[in-house]
This record gives structure tokens, sequence and C-alpha cells, in this order.
């Protein structure tokens, strides 16, 4: 797997707000495949970090690379035309269309058939919308408006619609807040599957320190806009400025 | 130089005005939220209350400049206290309700306002006896300049500083300025928000009868101030900052400056210049000069909208057997039906191009008649300068609404809320203020006449046919629209930015497109009642034009594909028919809409689904 290039990189990021460094001189990279959790506790500059990589707030220095392509200055729906797939922290869905026609309109966006103004959109990508579906556990409610549905699924149809454009990488920001333990394992497990079945990288944050290290392959702990760790599961919760972090501002979160 | 000077006093002088009103405006707006349309009626009132006080006052104790000033504080407490009234009846109920219902609301105000002026003071404009010191002049330069414009230089700057006064050193200064910046927490410390709220209308209410007052000596009162000035305000609100009284003086300077040396440089077209210099404002700063974001943004719709459905079959039979009655009138029906009728099918396309935006797009326009006036000027300026014939007249007339629409529309999409729907309005307002004010082009108020169709079309059956072609195909091309994808693209910007940017989608655009599509959309439906009644009038841009077609919407149901059609029969064929044999129209269809939002403060489709899901139960 090393030996692949790495579908993102980021080097030597930073963004200020005001006088405060939010995030601070961070760089990582990811591999097609391969789950990689950013954690760390309040405040530390994760959510920031993310909203650089996927191009809501713009770096004050740093570069973004997709599979070797500067991601710098482009807004989040050229980001997403290049392969990139987002969840967000509280779910955005289209309240007023059924789970099925959510996954239309990505479908719809993704192929640019968005400026038709005479066949009706119903009867578009039916097939391959249902198909992301099923991927996802959600075929039964297609025909539910999102509006109604419950929060674990709405989860599941925001990542059939961040699918729907065959992504490379997938962003997911707090990807199980608001969600009962036995839907966290069961999102985490089909998130996972997806990712290798499909080859794609995932970038994901997190509070829940059960699906950290239940489901990534690789962690990067942040703490005051800085990396202060990297490795696997095992390394990081061996580590002693981890621990430091953790302990010592008393959020051991999941109380593991 | 030395005139270049005079002018420069002369829009000192106007600004003082303008800025008691827009500063009127932009308190209540902070702390209320509310955009109340009805100020420029309370500017209006304030002009009629001083005329009486003035006169009753010099008439007891004689032509006193002292009487004079007591006169025009007491309009100006009068206005107070009737703006608080309002609030305490009115307003105090629909806080919570979506913008667009309070901005209905103060609307409805206006009306009843005008029918009330109408019936105490009656129709004529009542001019103030100037004695000799009201018709002084000093020497500025050479330059004659009145006296009393002298005076008013003074007035905005002395009001800036009681106004600042108030705000940093009184308890309810320090209440409005912490309501302004966030109302929740406020009303989270214990502080009585009635009395807050009610004390700010009086306040605002008060501004705006002072600056009718003041206004009374040059200008005579009378019964079109009440929008004249409100464009203006609402300009001035915007360019400042809302919410921001040092903005509104800022912008009140500047507003009143360009028009002072607008006048000299383009006579004819002093608000394009005025909107020219809101359009640079809102590019460079999108909150005003001294504005902030909203703390507190809002989804332009209040609640989640319901999925749209294809029609059930039942409807599309139904629909086909009214068009099938409609194309056969001609054999049942006399030729004032056919009129009626006729009319009718225009505005189920206005409404339709309104709904366009509302429902699906999310962007409450407040200014859609000036596409439906456009589309009628445009065929219109097309006979009485080319003398093109109706078909071609019928192309021009979307063409130019269309055209505007991408100049305006570029604006619009990019804001949100209050500040679009403000913004809509004064673009209206620009586009009738040409039509009214540009006279050797549009005629003026007396309008263009001779509008006529082609001889084929002169039978009424024939024009009926034509209008049902042209209205209602365009209407069943908009339907099919919402239900293709760009129709689902429209909504999903509406339903989640975020989450439509994040699937590729450019929100701004699709708004755009939409826009333009309503202008053209309006434009056809203007083409066509301008041919059907031979002549058009500045009335067609004018704003109770667009409230029409919001009333059309809502009555309809902003969120059913078929709701404009159903509302624009219910409101034009029923209650505009009905109400043209009642002699005070405008207050009852003004009490209407306040009782219709009073009523159904969630709009009538969220009523409904309260309704439905306390009797069945929400879905699942």
């Amino acid at each position: 797997m090393s030996s692949i290039a790495p579908v993102l990189e980021a080097r030597g990021l930073v963004k200020r707000f005001g006088g405060v460094v939010a995030v601070d001189q961070v760089s990582l990279s990811l591999r097609a495949g391969e789950m990689l959790a950013l954690i760390g506790p309040n405040g530390a500059g994760k959510s920031t970090c993310f909203n650089l990589l996927n191009g809501q707030l713009r770096a004050d220095a740093g570069e973004i690379l997709l599979e070797g392509r500067s991601l710098a200055g482009l807004p989040p729906r050229a980001i997403w035309r290049l392969g990139v797939g987002r969840t967000f922290q509280i779910t955005a869905t289209f309240a007023s269309m059924t789970v099925r026609e959510n996954v239309q309109v990505a479908l719809l966006s993704h192929h640019r058939r968005i400026w038709r103004f005479w066949r009706a959109a119903r009867h578009a990508f039916v097939a391959e919308a249902e198909a992301l579906l099923d991927q996802v556990g959600m075929r039964e409610q297609a025909d539910r408006p999102c509006g109604v549905l419950a929060y674990g699924d709405l989860k599941r149809v925001e990542l059939a619609i961040a699918l729907a454009n065959a992504p490379k990488l997938l962003l997911m920001d707090e990807p199980t807040a608001g969600m009962a333990p036995a839907e966290r394992i069961a999102l985490m497990e089909l998130t996972r599957r997806l990712v290798r079945e499909r080859g794609i990288a995932c970038l994901f944050t997190e509070h829940d320190m059960d699906v950290v290290f239940g489901h990534a392959d690789r962690i990067l702990v942040m703490n005051r806009g800085r990396l202060i760790a990297e490795g696997d599961a095992a390394a990081v919760r061996a580590d002693p400025a981890v621990r430091e972090v953790y302990l010592g501002s008393g959020t051991t979160s999941g109380g593991h | 130089m030395d005139f270049l000077l005079v002018q420069f006093l002369t829009g000192l002088a106007n600004a003082s005005a303008l800025f008691l009103i827009a500063s009127g405006l932009t308190v209540i707006f902070g702390v209320t939220r509310v955009v109340n349309f009805a100020h420029g009626s309370f500017y209006m009132l304030g002009a009629y209350l001083a005329w009486t006080i003035v006169r009753a006052l010099w008439e007891w104790g004689g032509r006193e400049p002292w009487l004079f000033v007591s006169g025009l504080l007491l309009a100006a407490l009068a206005v107070g206290a009737i703006g608080a009234l309002v609030e305490m009846i009115l307003l105090r109920r629909i806080y919570r309700a979506p913008e667009l219902f309070q901005l209905l609301a103060t609307f409805g105000v206006v009306l009843i306002v005008q029918d009330v002026t109408l019936a105490l003071w009656g129709p004529e404009d009542l001019p103030l006896p100037r004695p000799r010191w009201l018709r002084a002049f000093v020497e500025v330069a050479g330059e004659r300049f009145p006296l009393y414009d002298l005076i008013l230089i003074f007035v905005g700057p002395v009001v800036l500083g009681l106004l600042w006064l108030l705000f940093q050193r009184t308890r309810f200064g320090i209440l409005v300025r912490a309501a302004t910046q966030d109302r929740e927490m406020v009303a989270a410390l214990g502080v009585d928000q009635r009395a807050l709220f009610t004390g700010v209308f009086f306040l605002g209410s008060a501004l705006a009868g002072l600056g009718g007052a003041i206004v009374l000596p040059s200008q005579n009162a009378n019964l079109q101030m009440d929008l004249a000035i409100i464009a203006e305000a609402f300009v001035v609100v915007v360019v400042g900052g809302m919410g921001s009284v040092p903005g509104a003086f800022l912008a009140s300077l500047l507003i009143a400056e360009v028009q002072a040396f607008g006048i000299v440089l383009v006579p004819k077209a002093t608000l394009v210049l005025v909107f020219l210099v809101m359009a640079a404002v809102l590019m460079v700063r999108p909150y005003g000069l001294l504005g902030r974001p909203q703390a507190h943004a809002r989804a332009p719709t209040g609640s989640v909208a319901p999925v749209i459905r294809a029609a059930p079959g039942v409807l599309k039979i139904a629909g086909a057997i009214a068009l099938a009655l409609a194309a056969a009138a001609p054999l049942y029906a006399g030729p004032y039906a056919l009129t009626v009728l006729i009319e009718l099918v225009v505005f189920i396309l206005f409404a339709a191009s309104l709904h366009l935006l509302m429902g699906p797009g999310g962007v409450v326009s407040f200014g859609h008649a000036a596409y439906f006036g456009l589309g009628a000027y445009g065929a219109a300026l097309g006979v009485r300068f080319l003398a093109v014939p109706m078909e071609a007249g019928l192309v021009l007339a979307p063409l130019l609404a269309g055209l505007f629409g991408v100049v305006f529309g570029w604006f619009v999409v990019r804001l949100s809320g209050v500040y679009l729907a403000m913004l809509t309005l004064a673009f209206a307002q620009i586009v009738w203020a040409a039509a009214f004010q540009w006279v050797e082009l549009t005629g003026g108020d007396n309008g263009i006449l001779g509008v006529w169709p082609s001889p084929w079309a002169r039978d009424k059956a024939l024009f009926l046919w034509l209008a049902l072609v042209l209205c209602l195909g365009a209407t069943l091309l908009l339907r099919r629209a919402i239900y293709a994808p760009f129709g689902y693209a429209l909504r999903a910007a509406r339903d989640s930015e975020l989450r439509a940017e994040a699937i590729g989608l450019d929100a701004a655009r699709l708004r755009l497109v939409a826009f333009v599509l309503a202008a053209v959309a309006a434009g056809i439906a203007g083409g066509v009642y301008a041919y059907a009644k031979g002549s058009v009038f500045p009335t067609y841009i004018s704003i109770p034009k667009s409230v029409d077609a919001l009333l059309m919407v809502l009555l309809g149901g902003v969120q059913t594909v078929s709701g404009p059609i159903v509302g624009a029969v219910a409101f034009h064929g029923l209650f505009l028919t009905l109400l043209q044999w009642v002699e005070w129209w405008r207050a009852a269809l003004g009490l209407a809409i306040v009782a219709l939002v009073l009523a159904f403060p969630e709009g009538i489709a969220g009523f409904v689904q309260r309704r439905w899901e306390a009797r069945f139960g929400a879905a699942s």
C-alpha cells in the first residue's frame, strides 16, 4: 500500500482567525482505501482543518493536493467535481425531497444534467440511485421525505449522496455525532466496507474514541492547532503527549 | 462654483428629512427584525397631522415660529403614539411569523392608513400657508438660499446627537443596543420585551412623523407621500446597514447629495443614479456601509417545505376541463366576461412566475410587478416608437423584462432575507419612477395609449385564445421546469445551500436563472395585458401590484405547484371583483390582509399542514 501515491496531501497548512492560530503547520497525507481519523480535544483545530480541506475556508499558508492537483482557492462545488464527497457534522439533506430524490439530484449534478427544463427529474437515474441506497441500507425508505427521517438514517442518506460522484476522497465531519452506540458501529462498519471495496480515501474527525480506535487505520492527534501525534491505535494510545492532552484536560471521551 | 455650493446645501437639507425616516426604520428593524412597510405611512401622517396642528395653533396664537415648532413636535409625538398602538394591536402578535407575513401585515396598515387619511383630509394636496419668516432667504455665496432649508441642515445632526445620547446614556438606549445585537439574550436577562418593543416603535414612528412634519413647508401634504418615501428610506437603510443609526446618517447624506446633483446632471434619471450608488455600495459591502452580518440569519422559508409529488390524475382532468371551459367561453359568455377571463389568464401567469421564485427558489420578491410592467412597457414602447405589430410587441415584452431580470437578479440572488426583499422592492420602485418620471419616453402618468392587437386578434374570442395559448402555455412550461432537474436543483439550493454546494450545484446561478425565467414569464403576462387593455400606465409597476402577486401566491399556497393558479383565480376572480363595489376598497383589502396574517401567522400552507397533522398525526 505504501508505494501508492497519496490521494490527498496537505503541506504546512496555516489558518489564523485574528490573533489566534487555529491551524498551525499541519501536514498530512492519505492513501486510497485508508481510513484516517483526526482527533483532539475541543478547540484543537479539527473542524478548521477540515474546512480548509473541503474548501469552506481558505488557508493562509500551505497547500492541499488532490492526486497532485492543487485545491487552493477552489469553492466547495469545484472540489466536489474533482471527486471529493462530504458528510456534515449536522446532517444537511434536502428536506423537501424523498430519500431517492436526494440521491437523484446528486447524480444529476454528477452527470451534468442539472440545466434541463423539460423531462421530469423523477425518472432520472432511478436504478443508480437505488443501487446507492441499497449499499447504505436505505432502499426500503427511498420514498420517504428526508424531512421526517431519524437522525441515523439521515446520516446514511448523506453517505449515499456523498458516494454519488464515485469520490476518490471522502471527508466525514463527526460522522457518528448524535447517534446511538449501536448505530455508530453499524455506520462505521458500513463506511469502512465501502472505503475498502471502492478504494476510497477517507478522512474523518470524531469524538467517540471507540469509533476512532475501532475503525481508523491511522490516527492524527491535534492540540492547539498543531499535530502532536500520529500512528495506529496502539501507538497513539501509548503516546505520552496524547495522554497528557487528554488526561490533562480531563476529557477522556468514552471513558475507557 | 456658487451654484454647486447651493446644490450641496440643498442636498444637506434633504438629507435631514431622509435621515429622520431612515433612522426610525433602522432602529425598529434592529430591535424587532420587522421591516416596517407602514413607516412611509407614519411619515405621511406626520405631514397631515402637522398641517392640522400647526394651523390650529396659529389660529389660536398667531403665526409665530415657536408655535410652528411646537406643532411639528406635537405631530411627531402623535405619530409616535399611533405607531405604538399599531405595534400593540398588530405587530406584537406576529413577531414569530415569517418575514414575508410581517411585510404583508405592515402593507395592510399602509392601505388602511391611505383610506383613513383620505377620509379625514380629503383627496386634495394640502399646502401649509407660509408666513413671511417661513419664506425668508439668506445670501449664500451670492445666491439666495431658503432660511428654512438652512435650519433643516442642522436638524439631522442634532437628532443624530440626541439619538446618540439616548442610546449611550439611558437604560432604554442601552437595552435597544443590546437587543439589536442579540434580542434572545436580552430576553433571557429578564428584560420586558413588550415594553421595549413598544417603546422602540414609539421612537421610530415619532422620528418618521417628524420627518414628514418638517418637509411640510416645502412640500404639500399629499396621499402619495407614503409609498414615494418608503423606497427611498429602504435604499438608505440598506446602504447604511440595517440596524445602524450612524450608517443611516451617512447613507442619507450620500443619497440626498446624489439626488441633489443628479437633478442637475441627469434630471430624468435621478432614481437610476441612486440605484447605481446602492449597487456599488452593496458590491463592496454586502451589509451596507456600517452594517454587520445578521447574527440570527434565518432561512428564507419559515418551515420545512413538503415534498412535491406529481399532480394526481384527478387534478389533471380538472385542469383539462377548466381549460376547455375557458376556451369555449366565447360560445356562452358575454364580452365583459371574456375581458375578465383574459385578465384572469394573465394573472395566473403573473402569479405562477412569482411562485417559481418564492416556492422552489425560496426568493421572496417584493417587486415582481417590475417585470410585469417592463413587459407591458416593452410592448407599448415598441408600438409607440417603432410602430411594431403585436406579434413583435409580444416578443419585445419578455425580452425587456428578461434583460432587467438579468441585471437586477445579479444583485438580488447574492442577498437573502430582508436585504433581498428590500432590494427587489427598491428595483421595482426605480422602474416605476422611470415610467413615471421619464415623460418623453413613457408618457409619464398619462401612460402610452393605442397599444392595440393586430387586426386578426381584435376579436375578443381570438384574443382570449391567444392569451390562453401564451399565458397558460408559459405557466405549463414553468410547471415543467419545477418538475425537471432544474427545479429539483433549485429546491436543493433552497433546502440546504451547504449541501447543494457540496454536490457541485451553484446556488447563486440557479437562483439567477430562476429570477430571469420568472421575469420573462411576468414579461409575457405584462405584454398580453398591455394589448388586452390597449394602454399601459405606471400603476402596472406599483407596489400594490407586486403585493397582488404575493397575495395570489400566498392564497394558493407557496409550496404547491398548482397554488398560484388557484390563488390567482381566488384572488382576482372573487376578491377584486367583489371589492370593486366597495367604496373604501383599500381599507377593506388592508383589513383582509391583516386578518389573513393574524389568522394564519405560519402561512396558509403551514396552517393546513398543522390542522392535518392534528387530525391525522404527523407523517410517520
